[in-house]
């Protein structure tokens, strides 16, 4: 599968505090969290970014609390995909688990510029920065966590195969 | 082959002989939690994976306590979910306000975690309970569904990390000073996907709660887990809570590391972490002048007994300064009324502190304590990140309880020394 869209760039360390601060964790629903994602870091994020567009960021993406809120809120701004240096352990967990695909490869971190125009092809890990024309590779995702993402989700990848399969009974 | 407590606790419940760092393994998990944030979001998953039952209600946990008493009609509304589904699904361990508390002060509190356990919940700071020598963990909302199905879980297998703290403790220094020093030395991210094992003479002289204190803020230097071992000062803890018999384990003498760091705490000061990470860290004694608005005594990390208790004692006979508020919000009802029973609350209200409801009170900055633009507090919780307390113009600094009473006195960050 391959996705295209504009580059918002963050650095190291983005906290699930900055992705949706907690005063908004008052309610369940993805497009009332949607309107509050990067609230204090890029108010408006929502209605400042296309449908589709990319987050690329440094290291530690989404460190801090398990809210799920935190990539639900992401990609139910328009978020297709999150390229970074390396990502948080619950968040990384919790973006496969919603169906958010998420890529980790520092170069392309290191290259890629705010509003650049870039393709991420899910299925092989490539990454292309069409506006400086650089390739980059990211590390592959694990097997069966691919699988969960291309069923669109852990509850999907369940329905799919049911409870007695025996990875996830 | 010889493992660490980690592992061993994760072999038993994968029921394997051995596991290795980079395994993935399906576990039966012992105890399930969330709380009213994180709950909604995973019944709404538990209800569209379309099973009709709990695995089973007695090892669920579902707690009250982040917006609680509800703040508004949204909280109120979420709070009403996991309700209903408690009562739907007759999980045993639901706490209705009056009866319950912080999670993870609750938790075990009430005996509903034991050494060798195995707990995930939907909560970063789930990983408090290492502190008892189980194996616990924080995961999202989805996760959590799926384990309320099904009692079980995937999880990799953590490589750990030995942090071995030697020496004697300078006055002063508690648990929440070894946590923070250990956070700037570690970074916030130095033990992503690690385990972090405390040990060393320093830990076994430390009361369960100040190990309570130092698990908790494991996940603040990325770890999936911390952990103790269990010892005289666990299994007493817990005889008096559970009649459940505990796995107790220990690490092998000869077990694999993957890193083994000795900190000696002779010299170590009581620690405060800056703005806005909790591994921007500085000894008391390189602060400066930093006056303070609000005071907060609380949370998961630091809103026990013995931390209300060690307040009090600096407080006793003292006043809040003019211009500073002081916040102090027990970590359950039962803390609550043994505080009242020991005097601590009379002698924290003619202090002029506020006590607030069990409860999270504003550590998250939802409720109970909210910073304005450009105001600075000092809490005895574990995050300090942009906002993370109300405005995002406003300041968190981190430190211990006595600190933190020390502080609420001076008007400014400060010693008990000075007052």
């Amino acid at each position: 599968m391959k996705i295209e869209g504009k580059v918002w760039k963050f650095g190291d360390n983005v906290d699930t505090d900055l992705i949706i601060p907690a005063k908004f964790l008052n309610v369940s629903d993805k497009d009332k969290l949607a309107k509050n994602c990067f609230a204090y870091l890029r108010p408006d994020f929502i209605n400042t970014i296309n449908h589709g567009d990319i987050i690329v960021a440094g290291e530690n993406f989404g460190y801090g609390s398990s809210r799920e809120h935190a990539p639900l809120a992401i990609k139910s701004a328009g978020i297709s995909v999150i390229v970074a240096e390396s990502f948080a352990r619950i968040f990384y967990r919790n973006a496969f688990n919603i169906g958010l695909p998420i890529l980790e490869s520092e170069e392309a971190y290191l290259s890629i510029r705010e509003g650049d125009q870039v393709s991420v092809d899910l299925s092989t890990g490539e990454i292309e920065d069409k506006d400086i024309s650089k390739i980059f590779f990211a590390r592959p995702i694990p097997d069966f966590m691919r699988e969960i993402v291309d069923a669109g989700g852990l509850v999907e990848y369940i329905k799919k195969k049911g409870l007695t399969d025996d990875r996830c009974v | 082959m010889s493992m660490t407590i980690t592992e061993k606790i994760l072999a038993r419940h994968a029921n394997v002989d051995q596991v290795l760092p980079g395994d993935l393994i399906d576990v039966n998990v012992d105890m399930a939690l969330a709380n009213d944030i994180t709950a909604p979001l995973a019944i709404k998953v538990f209800k569209e994976i379309g099973t009709h039952s709990v695995f089973d209600p007695e090892k669920i946990a579902l707690i009250p306590d982040h917006f609680v008493p509800n703040k508004d009609i949204e909280s109120a509304e979420q709070a009403k979910v996991m309700r209903e589904f408690a009562y739907q699904h007759q999980i045993k361990h639901y706490y209705e306000i009056g009866q319950s508390g912080i999670e993870h002060v609750i938790l075990p509190d009430k005996g509903l975690v034991i050494p060798g356990d195995l707990v995930i919940g939907a909560d970063s700071h789930t990983c408090t309970y290492g502190a008892l020598g189980a194996f616990s963990t924080g995961v999202g909302s989805t996760d959590l569904g799926v384990i309320m199905a099904t009692g079980k879980t995937w999880l990799k297998v953590p490589p750990t990390i030995k942090l071995n703290y030697e020496g004697n403790l300078l006055p002063w220094v508690e648990g929440k000073d070894l946590i923070l020093y250990t956070l700037h030395e570690l970074g916030i991210n130095g033990a992503n996907y690690h385990a972090l094992e405390f040990s060393g003479t320093v830990i076994k002289g430390l009361s369960m709660a100040q190990r309570f204190t130092m698990a908790n803020m494991a996940v603040e230097a990325g770890a999936k887990n911390g952990i103790i071992e269990p010892d005289e000062i666990t299994l007493a803890y817990v005889a008096q809570r559970s009649s459940r018999s505990p796995f107790v384990c220990t690490t092998d003498p000869d077990a694999d590391y993957e890193k083994v760091i000795e900190i000696g705490v002779d010299k170590i000061e009581p620690q405060i972490a800056f703005p806005h990470s909790p591994d921007n860290v500085r000894p008391l004694s390189q602060v400066g002048n930093i006056t303070l608005d609000q005071v907060f005594i609380g949370s998961c990390t630091n809103g026990r007994l013995e931390d209300l208790r060690k307040a009090a004692m600096i407080l006793k006979g003292r006043t809040v300064a003019n211009g500073t508020r002081l916040i102090v919000i027990p970590g359950s009802q039962l803390i609550y009324g043994e505080a009242i029973k020991e005097g601590i609350i009379q002698t924290l209200i003619d202090a002029g502190a506020v006590i607030g409801p069990p409860s999270c009170g504003p550590c998250l900055g939802g409720h109970l304590g909210v910073l304005a633009e450009s105001e600075r507090a000092l809490s005895t919780s574990n995050r300090n990140f942009i906002g993370r307390m109300g405005h995002p113009k406003s300041e968190v600094y981190l430190a211990s309880p006595v600190v933190a009473a020390a502080s609420a006195i001076l008007g400014r960050i400060g010693s008990p020394d000075e007052i």
